[in-house]
């Protein structure tokens, strides 16, 4: 049998705000355990909230990023439940009267676009953090992240393969770079996500049971949990087994996920509103003045690279995946008017040793300046493009500039034609057969005798011109 | 006389024209508490070296010729729910018994700026749920009037200690009638503002949505005074209102000609107390004398105050509540095996059983499964109620009822919940619609106990409120009596 899989995402991130949501300390990661606590972080009584604005305009441009209706009313809920991490024993969310309704967004397939609904985006508080590996017997809590904001992204369950689902995430965190609502910094755990698996015979219209796993933080762990529970769902299915509706934990070490808690053991969270903060009324002008100050999203920007710099759609798409590539891109381009020629180096070996390097674009050791000088170098004729590439690793290594690096190692290209006249000679002497081979028809030996010649000179020999004067004096010969 | 007899604004009088010190009057009152208290037990913490030298820094500045607050050198007490920096805050609860906050309530903040003097906190209802101080986990606070008897709930200790000489005034908390029901118990002015007059931060949550804090005074003066500097917009606290405050004190006048003043209809049939009926229908005949227009009124949807107020406010406790669980602060089991069993028996050992009672009945209605049929119900029966006062206050000014349906039973007396809810019945209905409401004594019963009168205002309408109050006590003398201790 066929199955279809679907695949609905939760997505929290921790919104970039100074302060938290509901007092005045700080929400900047730091690593001190409970220094950025004041009595009501720690849910002292009497103490009493007071919402961060910018958080709700911060969830309110998510919201607009991904085409929702802005609610005019709206309301913090409380969700309750017992743990050491969660102060007040209650998180204040948004259950009933979310922020943001109704949204979609576009994500790029290999079949093409596809729209994924997104069903709300509502704005809810982060717990501390418990750290267990300090004692033996005893566990600690640090509540320096209780109360910083985050907004929960809710899908529809459109997706319907765990690469439309990796895909749906990198998009939804390069448009909260992009707005600048979030660092989505996954090792700091400021992106999270949960993920909601079924599958059904194709044509089904009906869902199958789904299964949930909780907080995987990072798109690799969620990618990974996506495609094994898929597994496991059509392995129990294939062999007339039932899906339990349940919650299960995924182990990123083992590559597994083990059952957590059935329908019937969920917790009831109690949801009601919270009276200690008033409910909002979401002005109209503020949003139309936010909507108007969104800045350029991904797709946009692909667009007009496309447009304007005439890149192929896949590469605009590559360099505009990533709030900060995109800007170093436009940085390098400022400086040097070649925007493809910028794209081909950052599309090829940069993003080649980012990944084999495994930094991110933000942790590129090499300036938009230093880049440009590299390719100046290699337009100018002083290197060649091979050397370029060496010149380019090293740099990585280093952090030095390319002319730096280029005068140190006496890589500047030979362009002499006589100095190259005295080399070529030397080779077609040293190399009669493919001479003769080459004058007997056979084209394919004056690439090796090109070859030769680079590496006579060690790489340093312009290539242009040991290819003229290779020619000009097989065909000497050929005359003779 | 004795000093711990002054009111407020006879006290100030004296200290302003330097006829007592504030050191005087300080040591009358603590005296007064050491001598007394061993029958009243109205004090959790009392705090008599604090409060001696800040009646010396008071003094100093009255001999430096400085005009001083009409607070300046009040001997306070404060019910223990009342945030306090550096001075225990228990709620009279085994979970808080070590509890010091390092921060001030608000209402504190601004009683400091005025220099009022704290004599110590004050005993209550475990975490202000009850209405006899009987569900204190340290002790039974008595009725200066009759020791066997209760001083009312939950703000009991705030109430006898202020008609016992143990403060000048106190502050209290009310949620369901815990200001007016012990100030009508022991023949005080108990008043509860309108919900965000005044600022809750600091104030130990029961039900977020009803809680206000307010004074209990000898007189109406006393009233208005303290209420003029803990009434405001308070930035802590979002759900106080962004209203200017007037000067409470220009209310006071002995003037009710032509005002309305609604009777509910049927408030005075059933469930009554028949001396309380009597005494209710002679301040009603009173105010007519004085030239007040009395208007029948209203309020269709007053008989499901009750259950309106337990499913919403019960709801709001368990949320409040559910942060003592042992980890960061206040009472933790002795010994447990892992993280469930710390919660379950910390919570266990450290709450009474009323806290657990509300606790569970709230969880109950807010659960997935009945969130619909009780918690919303019970909103949108709040709504009505809220619309019966709006459209009474169409055609009134003030609304008069009784405070309570009896006068003080004794302690013991009420084992039945239900019997002890029914005792807020006249008073809890104000608080589902945050209406502000002030209780003032009218009369005594055969016994000798006080009997308050309560009387309602439309949100925001304290003056009206204190106006109408103050004309009673002008053409009374039920204030002036004392019990004998």
């Amino acid at each position: 049998m066929k199955y279809e899989v679907v695949i609905g995402l939760e997505v929290h991130a921790e919104l970039s705000t100074q302060t938290k949501l509901l007092c005045g300390c700080a929400a900047e990661f730091v690593r001190e355990p409970n220094t950025h606590c004041c009595p009501g972080c720690l849910a002292m009584p009497g103490t009493l909230p007071r919402i961060n604005k910018r958080a709700v305009e911060y969830a309110i441009k998510a919201g607009l990023a991904l085409n929702c209706d802005i609610s005019e009313y709206s309301r913090m809920d409380r969700k309750h439940y017992f743990y050491p991490d969660l102060a007040k024993a209650y998180q204040v969310t948004q259950h009933y009267q979310p922020l943001c309704k109704n949204g979609y967004l576009d994500i790029e397939t290999d079949d093409g676009v596809r729209r994924i609904g997104i069903t709300q985006i509502h704005l809810e508080e982060d717990a501390g953090k418990l750290i267990h590996d300090q004692y033996e017997t005893e566990s600690l809590v640090d509540y320096n992240r209780s109360g910083v904001p985050l907004i929960e992204i809710v899908s529809e369950p459109d997706l319907r393969s765990p690469e439309e689902g990796r895909i749906f995430l990198e998009t939804i965190k390069s448009i909260l770079q992009y707005i600048e609502v979030s660092d989505c910094k996954m090792e700091e755990g400021s992106l999270r996500c949960d993920v909601n698996v079924s599958v059904r015979p194709k044509g089904q219209k009906e869902y199958g049971v789904r299964s949930e796993m909780k907080n995987l933080n990072s798109f690799r762990a969620a990618h990974r949990a996506m495609e094994y529970e898929v597994k496991r769902h059509i392995d129990i299915l294939e062999q007339g087994g039932e899906i339990l509706r349940e919650t299960r934990r995924w182990d990123d070490n083992m590559g597994k996920s083990f059952p957590m808690r059935t329908k019937e053991e969920a917790n009831d969270y109690r949801y009601f509103p919270d009276a200690d903060i008033v409910p909002m009324y979401i002005d109209r002008d503020w949003v139309a003045r936010l909507k108007k100050e969104m800045p350029e999203l991904p797709s946009e920007r692909r667009d007009r690279y496309v447009r304007d710099y005439g890149l192929p759609e896949y590469d605009a798409g590559v360099l505009t995946s990533s709030k900060y590539l995109a800007e170093y891109f436009e940085e390098c381009i400022r400086l040097y008017d070649n925007p493809k020629n910028v794209s081909n180096w950052v599309m090829g070996d940069i993003l080649r040793i980012t990944k084999e390097k495994d930094i991110e674009h933000e942790d590129i050791p090499i300036q938009a300046e230093q880049l440009v000088g590299l390719l100046k170098l290699v337009d100018e004729g002083i290197i060649s493009g091979s050397i370029g590439k060496s010149v380019l690793e090293e740099m990585f290594d280093t952090g030095k500039d390319a002319d730096t690096i280029v005068e140190a190692k006496g890589l500047r290209q030979i362009s002499d034609q006589d100095a190259l006249l005295d080399i070529i000679l030397k080779v077609m002497e040293d190399n009669p057969q493919s001479v003769e081979d080459y004058l007997s028809g056979k084209k394919k030996a004056m690439g090796y005798l090109v070859g030769q010649t680079m590496r006579a000179t060690k790489g340093k020999a312009n290539p242009q011109m040991v290819n003229k004067i290779l020619k000009e004096k097989l065909d000497e010969l050929k005359k003779e | 006389m004795e000093l711990y007899k002054l009111t407020i604004h006879e006290a100030n009088k004296l200290l302003s024209n330097r006829e007592i010190s504030a050191k005087q009057l300080a040591e009358s009152v603590l005296k007064r508490i050491e001598e007394i208290e061993g029958k009243v037990n109205a004090f959790n913490t009392i705090t008599a070296e604090e409060a001696l030298k800040n009646a010396d820094a008071i003094d100093k500045l009255i001999q430096q010729g400085e005009e001083i607050s009409p607070l300046a050198g009040i001997p306070m007490g404060v019910k223990d729910n009342i945030c306090t920096s550096g001075i225990k805050t228990t709620c009279s609860s085994k979970m808080l018994e070590n509890f010091v906050p390092p921060y001030d309530a608000t209402v504190i903040e601004r009683l400091n700026t005025h220099n009022a003097i704290l004599v110590g906190k004050l005993n209550m209802d475990e975490f202000a749920m009850g209405s006899s101080t009987e569900n204190s986990a340290f002790k039974n606070t008595r009725n200066p009037w009759s020791l066997e008897r209760v001083p009312g709930g939950s703000s009991g200790g705030s109430a006898a200690s202020v008609i016992a000489g143990q403060a000048l005034f106190s502050l209290g908390s009310d949620t369901g009638g815990s200001i007016r029901q012990p100030a009508a118990f022991c023949g005080l002015v108990g008043l509860k503002p309108t919900y965000g007059r005044v600022s809750r931060y600091g104030l130990v949550a029961l039900a977020s949505s009803f809680d206000v804090v307010g004074p209990i005074t000898k007189d109406v003066t006393d009233c208005a005074i303290v209420l003029n500097v803990i009434a405001g917009r308070d930035v802590k606290d979002v759900t106080t209102a962004d209203k200017p405050v007037d000067d409470y004190r220009t209310a006071l006048k002995d003037d009710v000609k032509g005002m309305k003043i609604g009777i509910p209809k049927g408030f005075l049939d059933k469930g009554l107390d028949s001396e309380v009926r009597t005494s209710i229908h002679q301040a009603i005949k009173l105010y007519e004398k004085l030239g007040a227009e009395l208007i029948e009124i209203d309020l269709p949807h007053a008989e499901y105050a009750l259950p309106v107020y337990y499913i919403i406010a019960c709801a709001e406790a368990s949320s409040s509540l559910a942060r003592y669980d042992g980890i960061r602060y206040g009472y933790r089991a002795d010994d447990y095996d892992d993280l469930e069993e710390l919660y379950k028996k910390t919570r266990s050992q450290a709450f009474g059983s009323e806290v657990k009672r509300r606790i569970m009945l709230g969880n109950f209605v807010i659960g997935a499964d009945y969130y619909e049929d009780y918690y919303l119900k019970a909103l949108k029966v709040r709504t009505l109620i809220r619309e019966d006062y709006a459209k009474a206050f169409e055609k009134v000014d003030v609304i008069l009822s009784p405070t309570t349906p009896t006068s003080a039973f004794k302690i013991g007396e009420k084992r039945e919940p239900m019997d002890m809810y029914l005792s807020d019945i006249y008073t809890v209905p104000v608080n589902i619609a945050g209406l502000p409401a002030i209780s003032i004594p009218c009369g005594f019963d055969a016994n000798g106990l006080p009997i308050g009168l309560q009387l309602i205002g439309d949100l925001f309408e304290e003056k009206k409120l204190l106006q109408a109050a103050y004309t009673f006590e002008q053409n009374t003398d039920y204030h002036k009596k004392e019990p004998i201790l």
